[in-house]
């Protein structure tokens, strides 16, 4: 990025036209990408200049960031990679010289333009008021992460929650509290205004919010504003508002507006605006022709906003300018949603209703928290605007037709007015994404012929790639698939992704949501996104999206969730008693080992079977004995081999270079490693892992979902192969790997196929669902072209980090101990309904009719009945 | 069926009578309500069969036959519970038909029904009418 500074005037050498841009937020990201697709014959070569150390990120999510170490990159990346476009980060502007158009930067760099572009955003304000130097504000990745690391020192000095004070209930502020209560901060949020975002929604809105805020233990001072922050040995600890009050509290953020950062402009003498920023025309230009102002900074129509939306359209202005256009930025969309796990707000449009003559169409619903209200002309048939809290489902479809005559009665777009009109009454350039400018008529055409590559996009993931729909703030995304379901279903392509009859979406949707809003509960999760109780597909989907973030699988209500494996941490056969599995590494066994694994199958009086992945398997345990049987297993040194799970099941390998004439690398050691690496790792189906040491692949590596062949100089990858039904040959992937990036390939690999796939779906099957089949999963785990690269494998990091034995933490605790209890009224009387016979030496299930034989070593050949006890059950 | 006695009797659980007249509807004290977690199933013993009893909302509780209708495996009390329309259910963990829990029949295939038995709670404490 900053590799080529140095010169004092840092010049292309290129006779195109030199576009400075000056800002690198998510306006100059937009403006970067547009010229970067457009710009065909290469007219323009654009440098961008970001006082920050980081590439575009996206703003609008800050608060996901607070949640968890999120990468907010803003996408496309494919601009940065670009010859024509430079990026530097890390690097401030510090004058405009017009005369010699020329940029000054800090590091003593002169930047020469034909064209300049101001995208220099906003600043957060801080009243000056006493004890302000203490304040913090909510506006950048930096500012997200110290407030985190605060609230985690405030923890650990105090041993208490943090208390933050929000000062601002808008947007941000809202936005600010509710992340900082997920991270288990006590907040109070302090607004001037009689309302929450009184800018945008009308008093009965307001109120409606504010029932829905305090209900997730948010304090609300309304009407005052802080007057002091006290400080005491060089900390806050309190705060005294307008109204007198003083309300304690350790961190102190302010979100109170955004000031456009003018300061360049005003001192290159550029005309400014009455309330600060850049004046511009509706074609983006300044009071000099060659410089224009996007996003924060521009003050069009006489005022400056603090949107995504009317910034992306200001930059694809500007970029069809500089190509030779005449567009013109024509009018300011300043709806907005509040992303707030569990609160939904969202306003469009004249929301409170100022237009001479409007009507105002209501639904409030107090006890749901609920209010929505639109506003139509006078004669009741054009939107004008509307307001929704507490349920915003309208919000999506009502948008692109403001402006236009509704299809219906306006009461029956509200939730009083039951099944909403769908959108199959938007007109095609109705605009559907505002934040990326797609229309209806595009997502029908992409779903049709996919944008003309042929193929049509008839799945969300494909449609929002090829139309760019929903990939910013995401507020269009139910109503862009409902566009695709109504156009698929208009081509007779059934499409039903539900998971479920309680869960309307599919499995990667749910996975995102769950992921995006930290949800840790399945009663959560449904609340949410789905309804009723639960039933045997979604609750396991649900429970292997839990395991991914950690834990013990049966606690915390999530016990109820698991399959019947799971749930005993075992394989459940056909006659309810289990079989137990240790995992055994890579196939390597010691003889003492293996002793112990015979000691117990006799004490337990078990079948034994070799697996087909290199384990030994012990058959006919009941529930009661698991625990006794792992104990011995652990106490030797013995894991659980997740036989049971929907998870890494083993890795089978050759004897390698070792021992083996042909072998041309240590396969079981890189066996072993692998195994114990992804040990744990819960998928959406099982997976499995073979390890060959030379092409003869005695290994049949080539039929597992990760197969690893060994080359002279390393290693070669294949994906995607699997036996079952429907067997497949593992495809190459990557040739000749070190270790290493053989280890890197193969957890991005993982994690991607975990994030992404269906419910129970291998990745021989998901690798041909997805759209590019084997090159998309090339370009994401080899090519990082999603920029995803890094974030899957700190994905995979954090498993590798978090890894317990199942058995051992189950064996450790009492209370995990009474799952395996045989009955709730008599704990220790053994289950009476397995008879055995005995054949080829060992014990097998009885079959109907054949008498049982007594099994002896631990078997009991009349179980005893016992008495009601509940002793046991509460130990 | 759940039905709930008040006031609560405070007295130990006492064992099940071993031979429980043959005809009478005998109404079996099996644990505490506090010894079952929503959702997880748990077996009990009693002395004619095993029952499969769960907890699914706040005081409201179902016992079916333990035994899979289907393979006649002791195992529905480890069963997934859940819903279809309104109708509480319970999947068998073995070949995962799924019953109503409240009644018994069989809603994913025309199998056989499950066996119910109702339930009541007396102060802290789960009885199950299960006759012999």
């Amino acid at each position: 990025m900053s590799d080529d500074r140095g010169d004092a005037v840092d010049e292309p050498a290129t006779d195109a036209r030199r576009v400075v841009v000056i800002g690198a937020g998510p306006a100059a990201h937009r403006l970067a990408d547009a010229i970067n697709s457009r710009d065909d014959a290469g007219t323009l070569h654009v440098t961008v200049l970001g006082d920050e150390p980081h590439q575009p990120y996206d703003r609008v999510s800050l608060s996901h960031r607070l949640l968890g170490e999120e990468d907010l990159t803003l996408v496309p990346t494919r601009p940065w990679d670009a010859a024509r476009v430079r990026l530097l980060t890390g690097v401030r502007a510090t004058r405009i010289d017009r005369a010699a158009r020329r940029v000054h930067t800090d590091d003593g760099a002169e930047h020469p333009y034909d064209e300049l572009v101001l995208a220099t955003g906003s600043t957060a304000p801080v009243p000056e008021i006493r004890g302000s130097d203490h304040a913090r504000v909510y506006r950048t990745l930096e500012d997200v992460d110290a407030l985190v690391a605060e609230c985690a020192q405030v923890v650990e000095r105090s041993g208490r929650a943090p208390r933050v004070l929000v000062a601002g209930g808008g947007l941000l502020g809202l936005e600010a509290a509710g992340g900082l209560t997920g991270l288990g901060a006590e907040a109070t949020v302090v607004h001037s205004g009689g309302w929450l975002m009184s800018a945008q929604l009308d008093e009965g809105a307001g109120q409606a919010l504010s029932r829905l805020i305090a209900g997730h233990g948010i304090r609300l001072e309304l009407g005052t504003r802080p007057q002091e922050l006290l400080v005491e040995n060089g900390s806050v600890h309190a705060v005294k508002l307008t109204n007198g009050k003083v309300v304690d509290a350790d961190i102190v953020v302010f979100a109170i507006g955004v000031t456009p950062r003018d300061g360049l402009a005003s001192a290159a003498g550029l005309d400014i605006g009455e309330r600060g920023g850049v004046v511009v025309g509706a074609d983006c230009r300044s009071s000099d022709p060659n410089v224009f102002a996007i996003g924060e900074v521009a003050n069009v129509f006489g005022r400056c906003v603090g949107l995504v939306a009317p910034a992306n359209a200001m930059a694809e202005t500007v970029a069809d300018r500089l190509l030779g256009g005449d567009a013109e930025f024509s009018s300011i969309d300043d709806a907005t949603s509040l992303k707030l796990s569990g609160v939904d707000v969202a306003s469009f449009g004249d929301a409170l209703g100022a237009t001479s003559g409007a009507l105002e169409i209501v639904y409030a619903d107090p006890a749901r928290g609920l209010y929505q209200k639109i506003v139509v002309s006078q004669d009741a048939k054009t939107l004008l605007g509307g307001v929704f809290v507490g349920d915003a489902a309208p919000y999506s479809s009502l948008r692109p037709m403001l402006g236009r005559e509704l299809g219906a009665e306006p009461a029956a777009y509200l939730s009083a007015g039951g099944e909403a009109p769908s959108g199959a009454d938007l007109p095609d350039d109705a605009l559907v994404c505002s934040c990326n400018i797609v229309t209806a008529g595009t997502v029908r055409e992409a779903v049709r012929s996919g944008g003309g590559s042929g193929e049509g996009c008839h799945d969300l993931g494909s449609l929002k790639a090829c139309t760019r729909a929903g990939t910013q703030c995401g507020s269009c995304v139910p109503l862009v698939k409902k566009l695709m379901e109504q156009e698929l279903t208009a081509a007779g392509v059934a499409v039903s992704h539900a998971l479920c009859e309680h869960f309307a979406m599919t499995r990667q949707e749910l996975f995102d949501g769950v992921r995006v809003l930290g949800l840790a509960s399945f009663d959560a999760i449904v609340e949410r996104f789905g309804s009723g109780r639960g039933c045997d597909i979604c609750k396991p989907a649900v429970a292997s999206m839990l395991a991914s973030q950690g834990g013990y699988i049966l606690d915390d209500g999530r016990g109820s969730l698991q399959d019947t494996n799971d749930r005993a941490l075992a394989n459940m056969q056909k006659d309810g008693s289990y079989s137990v599995v240790p995992r055994i590494p890579g196939g390597e066994i010691t003889p003492q080992k293996l002793a112990v694994i015979a000691a117990v199958a006799e004490k337990f009086g078990l079948y034994t079977k070799i697996t087909g992945g290199q384990r030994i398997d012990m058959f006919g345990a009941r529930l009661d004995q698991l625990p006794d049987i792992w104990r011995i297993l652990v106490d030797a040194g013995f894991e659980s081999g997740q036989a049971y799970g929907k998870a890494l099941r083993n890795v089978k390998s050759c004897v390698g270079s070792t021992w083996c004439r042909f072998g041309v690398q240590d396969s079981v050691a890189m066996a072993i490693r692998l195994e114990l690496r992804y040990r744990g790792l819960r998928a959406p189906h099982k997976l499995k892992i073979g390890v060959s040491g030379c092409a003869r692949e005695c290994a049949e590596a080539r039929g597992k979902d990760v197969g690893v062949i060994a080359t002279a100089e390393g290693w070669n990858l294949y994906v995607g192969g699997n036996g079952g039904l429907q067997p497949a040959h593992g495809q190459l992937l990557a040739t000749d790997l070190d270790d290493e990036s053989l280890i890197r390939y193969i957890d991005r690999y993982f994690i991607y196929y975990i994030r992404t796939a269906d419910r129970l779906q291998r990745t021989a099957r998901w690798i041909e669902d997805l759209d590019g089949g084997l090159d998309h999963v090339r370009s994401v785990v080899v090519d990082d072209a999603l920029g995803l690269a890094d974030e899957l494998e700190a994905t995979m990091h954090r498993h590798v980090d978090d890894y317990q034995d199942e058995w051992a933490a189950t064996l450790a605790d009492p209370e995990r101990l009474r799952r395996f209890r045989s009955f709730v009224n008599a704990p220790d009387a053994p289950d009476t309904g397995l008879p055995r016979v005995i054949e080829r030496g060992q014990p097998r299930p009885a079959r109907p009719g054949e008498a049982p034989m007594p099994v002896s070593l631990g078997m009991p050949t009349a179980p005893p009945r016992e008495t009601l006890s509940t002793e046991g059950s509460r130990s | 069926m759940t039905l709930t006695i008040e006031p609560a009797i405070h007295e130990d659980i006492v064992p099940a009578p071993r031979h429980a007249s043959a005809h009478a509807v005998a109404w079996q004290r099996v644990c505490r309500i506090d010894d079952l977690e929503p959702g997880w199933g748990e077996a009990v013993l009693l002395p004619e069969r095993q029952v499969a009893l769960f907890l699914v909302g706040a005081g409201e509780l179902y016992a079916v036959d333990h035994r899979d209708p289907k393979t006649s495996a002791p195992v529905m009390a480890r069963g997934i519970v859940g819903s279809k329309g309104a109708r509480p259910t319970i999947a068998s963990p073995l070949l995962k038909q799924v019953y109503d829990l409240a009644t018994g029949e069989c809603l994913s295939e025309s199998g056989p029904s499950l066996a119910t038995y109702a339930t009541r709670v007396v102060g802290e404490f789960v009885e199950i009418a299960a006759a012999a």
